[in-house]
């Protein structure tokens, strides 16, 4: 295997949100740090650099992944989406966000973005989840602030609404 | 009750840019040309440093500089201060060692600052650092917090040679004697206040910016009061003037205390930034905020509890030893102090209290403000007292509480505190319906059926909140006043821009803040806007911890607001050609009485600035005011929690089966926003109870400097918390409020040692009670624990 130096840059290719982006990195780049840094994608955020609190989490090729345990060179050729494309268009929230903003499911909203990314990413696959199974999800993720019981109560919710099971009017957020 | 006015659950304003990714975080922050910092951090508790050299790091690819302690000291660039003076009982004050942001001479704590280094990008910064060569002579390390004042050795600092800050007291000792002398029984308990890591979200970060051009620093900064992180690095540590020193606090994610104090890492970058003629950035990874973020807690204490033969507590003696860490931090002293003694007559009416506090320094991170701050501390200590006592003297818990509660009001205390308003017993009645109180015995029971084990405990707390009369802090040692600011700037639309001086780090003030100012002007909340975080903007202020934002933020608000209303007054009678005097202001409209002559506000912002109506000699055109509010007492919430437990004993999980909160808050601006302060606070008092603990070993490595090993509280972790509300209007503000924002972490953790002590039978179990402590608590009685 040839030996990487601390100088050599790569260009890496993906798709965010898909939108085909490419970026140039070190050898040692993080995924976290290619989209917050290299391309300006700060929704993503770093909460401890060990894979544990979930703040960066994203999606990659589908599946939850921490973008903080992830070499940004690894991501090349995979579809990765993040916060910023959760929304149903510009100014308008998606389902999981809205909720979010209804249950007051976030304070400080450092964690928010990697628990909005496991909660899509899993209600995709499994549309109709019990609390339970979403009290582990969201186990995935460290915050703070709120005590976890609005974020299960906007997942549930979230959940029932993607399903047809019941239906909000669109969020109409104050600026 | 309008839709968005006081009282109304609205949704937050703020949360559209978190949830979309769009908040603005310090680590999002650019500036173009930026260089990036690394703090070379010491492996060693306690060493001299002999020699640095940093030769070799200053060729390495991309450094920019490297800087010691040395280059600090050269620039006459002073020490982190200690803004609270506190007084040993003998009258000498306390020992304050120095505390420079990079160390000069010693380093005192592993994780202290030893060298900076600035470079391209962080990896070469990061990479770097490692060619720097430190000698060090290693001295034996102070970790032990009971043991710190004989510890021997070389002390901490030079200035406390037996590691001793200040022994501070507080309360009437001769009749807490005569008190003892006379009780009929005498509760005691020996009590640890386990070391937290406050653990926000968000990493502690900086940017300092340098202006060539007008010679003007900016300093971009986690904090939660960023006029007083300005006021300090102008005024002691001597960065710049302060109108050449602008700082940001933009979004700020979570602080629970731990951002209020003034750090070396934003010193360094603001410092640097002219230095280096660059911008320098840094962020703080996760294992360096465990290192180096001030921690909370770290009390021992020992205290006793005297009874009547009636079962009136008659006298209450504490001593408690509190770790102050390597350094005194920003407001260190005032927590194990004035923070604490004064909250430990809890909700009771007791006549003599008597207290003393032995505050000392270790080889340990500093130890500040953590949620709650002090309050934490006494109200676990007089929680457990009273739950003990109510076990020996066998009584029920909830009503030797209410037996001893203060019932009429004001009510002085015998330390300081003058309890305004209260109603205590109500928040006890409704705790114990809403819990199911009488079906506990029934519940055991079939816990018991199942092998398990059941247990209730109860936490009644009072916390004083609404920090702080600024004449009574001062004369407590406080180094600044502790009222607040607010300047409502009406746009000649009507719309409003408020600036404030408390920092919203997820409280949600730019919602409730907007909410008293709707419902006062009777304009929509789209209309207002607040303004915080940048001393640019906002020209003064307090901050935000202390449960004071509403009490003392808002009321500020309601000054400027009364101040608008008189102004807008005069404006619409000009207007309306009618005294000023006859002229009412109700839902938006200005009217002349008895009349059906009414201008609406947004026209009366209009006719103010245009200024056609009315002599500019009379009345000067314009509506803006400003005010200062300085409150006339402490606010005191106060309420009960209950926590019902059930106890694997074959694997000694601790699961909550049932969690009661009644809190008293007084009036509620957003009673949603409440419950969420009052839901993050059980969690984290929970996560102090049942997982949360800070081990140093002897040498004074953390040991729990990871997420792997410092285990923080999960969604799998709690119940459905029942939240409940009572309210008696607090009377020291305008708008009746009391604070609500640290409840949760005072009142929680003595609810959940109560509730295990009491499944498991007996008094002696430590926090965090963990699985495996719990399961050897279960296997063994304290009195062979006392033989071991």
């Amino acid at each position: 295997m040839p030996k990487l130096s601390a100088a050599s840059r790569h260009s890496v290719s993906f798709t965010v949100n898909g939108v085909a982006r490419s970026v140039e990195v070190e050898s040692r780049t993080l995924l976290t740090d290619a989209l917050r840094h290299g391309l300006g994608m700060t929704g993503t955020h770093v909460g401890c650099e060990h894979g544990v609190c979930g703040s960066c989490t994203v999606a990659i090729d589908g599946t939850m992944a921490r973008a903080c345990l992830t070499l940004a060179v690894a991501a090349e050729g995979c579809d990765i989406r993040t916060v910023e494309g959760l929304g149903l268009g510009p100014g308008r929230l998606g389902v999981l966000q809205a909720a979010f903003k209804r249950h007051h499911a976030l304070q400080c909203g450092f964690c928010t973005a990697g628990i909005l990314m496991s909660l899509d990413t899993y209600l995709r696959r499994h549309p109709d989840p019990s609390r339970e199974e979403l009290t582990l999800v969201i186990g995935g993720h460290l915050c703070r602030c709120t005590g976890y019981a609005p974020i299960v109560a906007a997942a549930l919710d979230a959940a029932a609404e993607l399903r047809g099971a019941q239906k909000h009017p669109e969020e109409t957020a104050h600026a | 009750m309008s839709a968005t006015g006081i009282g109304a659950p609205v949704l937050r304003r703020e949360d559209k840019r978190y949830i979309t990714g769009k908040g603005q975080y310090v680590d999002d922050v650019n500036r173009y040309g930026q260089a990036h910092a690394f703090f070379l951090r010491s492996p060693h508790a306690h060493a001299r440093i002999l020699s640095i050299d940093t030769a070799e790091a200053e060729a390495e690819p991309g450094v920019v500089a490297v800087y010691t302690g040395q280059h600090l000291a050269d620039d006459k660039v002073g020490g982190l201060i200690c803004g609270w003076m506190i007084h040993s009982k003998d009258g000498s004050p306390m020992k304050a060692g120095p505390h420079p942001a990079l160390a000069q001479g010693k380093v005192r704590y592993v994780g202290d600052h030893v060298a900076v280094v600035i470079a391209d990008t962080y990896s070469e910064a990061k990479d770097a650092a490692e060619k720097i060569v430190v000698d060090y002579e290693v001295l034996d390390a102070v970790v032990d917090t009971a043991g710190a004042r004989t510890a021997g050795g070389e002390p901490v600092h030079e200035v406390a040679p037996d590691n001793t800050v200040f022994e501070f007291h507080l309360g009437n000792r001769e009749p807490t004697e005569a008190a003892f002398a006379r009780a009929a029984h005498v509760t005691k308990i020996d009590l640890v206040n386990n070391r937290l890591i406050p653990n926000a979200m968000e990493p502690r970060a900086a940017v300092g910016d340098w202006d060539a051009g007008t010679d003007t620093f900016t300093l971009y900064t986690t904090s939660q009061n960023p006029h007083v992180a300005r006021l300090v690095l102008s005024a002691f540590i001597g960065i710049a003037p302060e109108h050449k020193l602008r700082v940001i606090a933009p979004d700020v994610g979570g602080g629970f205390g731990s951002k209020i104090f003034i750090y070396a890492e934003e010193t360094v970058c603001v410092w640097a930034a002219k230095k280096v003629g660059r911008p320098v950035k840094w962020c703080a990874e996760r294992t360096e905020a465990f290192l180096s973020d001030a921690h909370g807690r770290d009390h021992v204490t020992h205290a006793e509890l005297a009874t009547d033969a009636g079962g009136r507590v008659i006298g209450l003696k504490v001593h408690t030893v509190a770790n102050l860490g390597a350094y005194l931090s920003t407001f260190s002293s005032s927590v194990p102090t004035y923070l604490y003694a004064p909250l430990l007559s809890g909700q009771y009416d007791i006549p003599a209290i008597y207290v003393e506090v032995d505050a000392v320094y270790s080889n340990t991170a500093p130890v500040d403000a953590y949620r709650g701050a002090g309050r934490p501390e006494a109200t676990f200590v007089i929680e457990r007292l009273m739950e003990v006592a109510a076990r020996e003297l066998g009584k029920d818990p909830a009503e030797f509480r209410r037996q001893n509660f203060v019932t009429s009001f004001p009510h002085q205390t015998p330390v300081i505190m003058c309890y305004d308003v209260g109603d205590y017993a109500a928040s006890l009645d409704k705790a114990l319906a809403t819990v199911d109180y009488v079906g506990f015995p029934a519940r055991r029971a079939e816990s018991e059926r199942r092998g398990m084990l059941r247990g209730l405990g109860f936490s009644a707390y009072i916390e004083a909140c609404g920090i702080a009369p600024s004449a009574a802090v001062g004369s407590l040692g406080a180094g600044v006043g502790l009222w607040e600011s607010a300047e409502v700037r009406v746009n000649p639309v009507g719309t409003v821009e408020v600036l404030t001086g408390s920092h919203s780090h997820g409280q949600g003030h730019e919602t409730t803040f907007a909410q008293l100012v709707s419902d006062r002007l009777g304009i929509p909340i789209d209309n207002v806007s607040i303004v915080h975080g940048d001393t640019d903007k906002v020209q003064m202020g307090m901050g935000t911890y202390g449960s004071r934002s509403g009490a003392v933020g808002m009321s500020a608000i309601v000054k400027a607001l009364d101040k608008i209303e008189t102004k807008a007054r005069k404006v619409a009678g000009h207007v309306l050609e009618a005294a000023e005097g006859d002229i009412e202001f109700k839902d938006g409209k200005f009217t002349v009485k008895g009349t059906d002559k009414s201008i609406d506000f947004a026209s009366v912002a209009l006719q103010a600035y245009v200024a056609h109506k009315f002599n500019g000699q009379e009345l000067e055109p314009g509506l803006k005011e400003g005010a200062f509010y300085d409150p006339t007492n402490f606010t005191f919430p106060s309420g009960v929690h209950i926590c019902e437990v059930e106890i694997d004993p074959d694997t000694g999980v601790t699961r909550i089966e049932r969690w009661v909160a009644v809190d008293d808050f007084g009036v509620l601006i957003n009673p949603m926003i409440v419950e969420g302060q009052v839901h993050g606070g059980i969690a984290q008092g929970v996560g102090q109870a049942l997982f949360e603990g800070t081990v140093y070993d002897s040498s004074g490595q953390l040991l729990t400097a990871s997420y792997m090993d410092y285990q923080m509280p999960r969604a799998y972790d709690f119940p459905r918390f029942s939240v409940e509300t009572t309210e008696t209007r607090c009377p020291s503000n305008p708008l009746g409020i009391k604070g609500c924002g640290e409840a949760g972490a005072i009142a929680a953790p003595p609810a959940v040692i109560n509730a295990i002590t009491d499944a498991l039978g007996h008094e002696d179990i430590a926090m965090p009670a963990t699985p495996r402590a719990v399961w050897r608590a279960i296997r063994r009685t304290p009195q062979k624990m006392a033989a071991e």
